[in-house]
């Protein structure tokens, strides 16, 4: 009996040791590498904000201009979704966000939406999505032009009735075999800018007054 | 497999025992991250890098280690190794992480790196351990990127597309268009598509060895034949 509970102990010794060690190094790991992943993390939201607002339009550092806002009828999510704001000499210029189409062919579709302070959409582009190869997917950018379309819009232009796909009466092309794609995209892109219009303000407002502030409206 | 010469190790991990076309492990991220060549490549260098890690750490410890409770430590050093990987590879081929996303921690589940811990490491030295973490995931990764490369070609008509993804900005022009104007086939890209091409893999695998078999069972024949000529040709 004794030479067991010995050589369990052993043992659970020698597992309890590796775990330590093991858990240790994953620890260093984390440490040694959490700065450069935070910063290719910022640089692809940079690039990819860059690519909807050009660099010399605003002069703040975007990244950490940042308001997150929790309205799931709005922004498609029940998740806080983060609103970044670019300005120009304190101005504000545009506005990002990564609000979620809800109503995908095969779930959400990820979007990253930038509006200038005007209301017109400086363009939208798809982060994530799992629609389907070679019919919904063409939502990407780099597969179709379909999602330049939105660029220069606004709710003024076309007016909100027609913010629809082609076939329920709208402006928005839809695809060939895809129509449940596209619509959940146009749908998510005006209540995006529904809700910006009704809370520009808040949105807008200079990073001192509302920094890191969690909006709890709707 | 009577005497374990690094020459049997390599034969074995690249071809005879091949994880992926004779043994069928691993098929999850195979099937699914094959659908071209960068995935794959990028999926199979991860892989081939956790198998030497944890083949290495194995064969290190394996003294240490009582057998009653060798399968909770391997499951530990290959969580670790993975994670280790995984965390790398965030910080330095973002890009490509954000492709790969959910099946580098997987890797953990891939029972081929459990199975060489437990088959191999386990009981061989530390660099016969290593030859057969690089054969065996060398041979996996060859696998993925041959799966991938089909699948790319018939799919896409492409190949190494968003090669800069893991070899950065000089990864752009490496992408090879096999055809102008191709419009694509989608079956190909989609998992139907993965389980037909890996059929067709393995089917070409069989016709190869098949063939090798045949040839050395008349050998003595064939290489008596030209023997002869080149004789007298000297």
């Amino acid at each position: 009996m004794k030479t067991v509970a010995r050589s369990m102990g052993i043992s659970a010794l020698i597992l309890a040791g590796f775990a330590i060690l093991g858990t240790g190094l994953v620890a260093v790991t984390h440490t040694a590498t959490q700065d450069r992943i935070a910063a290719a993390q910022r640089a692809a939201l940079e690039a990819s904000l860059n690519s909807l607002v050009p660099v010399d339009r605003y002069d703040n550092r975007v990244t950490e201009d940042r308001l997150d806002v929790v309205a799931p009828e709005w922004l498609g999510t029940d998740q806080p979704v983060p609103f970044y704001r670019a300005r120009k000499a304190g101005q504000p210029v545009a506005l990002f966000a990564t609000p979620v189409a809800p109503d995908g062919y095969s779930g959400s579709i990820q979007l990253l939406i930038g509006v200038y302070a005007d209301g017109t959409l400086a363009g939208v582009r798809v982060l994530a999505h799992r629609e389907t190869p070679g019919l919904g997917d063409a939502i990407e950018e780099r597969r179709s032009p379909w999602i330049l379309s939105f660029t220069g819009k606004s709710l003024a232009n076309p007016p909100p009735e027609r913010w629809k796909v082609k076939k329920d009466g709208g402006v928005f092309d839809q695809f060939t075999g895809a129509t449940v794609t596209p619509r959940a995209v146009v749908g998510a892109v005006r209540r995006f800018l529904e809700y910006v219009q009704i809370h520009h303000e808040r949105l807008f407002a200079p990073p001192a007054a509302s920094a890191r502030e969690s909006g709890k409206h709707e | 497999m009577s005497e374990i010469t690094y020459r049997n190790i390599l034969r074995d991990g690249l071809w005879t025992q091949n994880t992926a076309l004779v043994s069928l492990l691993g098929l999850c991220p195979l099937l699914a991250i094959s659908n071209t060549v960068v995935n794959a490549l990028g999926l199979g260098l991860a892989t081939l890098l956790v198998l030497l890690t944890s083949n290495v750490t194995v064969s290190l410890v394996r003294h240490l280690v009582k057998p009653e409770v060798r399968l909770p430590v391997f499951v530990l050093v290959i969580a670790c190794v993975v994670t280790t990987v995984e965390l790398a590879m965030h910080a330095f081929l973002p890009g490509l992480y954000t492709v790969l996303g959910i099946f580098i921690p997987l890797i953990v589940t891939n029972c081929c790196v459990i199975g060489r811990a437990e088959a191999f490491a386990f009981k061989n030295r530390v660099a016969k351990a290593a030859v057969d973490g690089l054969a065996v995931g060398l041979g996996f990764a060859l696998a993925l990127v041959a799966l991938g490369a089909l699948r790319e070609a018939i799919g896409q008509g492409t190949l190494f597309a968003q090669a800069d993804l893991l070899f950065g900005e000089f990864g752009r022009h490496l992408t090879v268009h096999l055809l102008d104007d191709y419009r694509g086939f989608l079956l190909a890209i989609l998992p139907p598509g993965a389980f037909i091409s890996l059929g067709c893999l393995l089917a070409l695998k069989n016709v190869i060895d098949a063939r090798a078999r045949r040839r050395a069972e008349t050998r003595p024949v064939v290489a008596a034949a030209p023997a002869t000529p080149r004789e007298a040709g000297t």
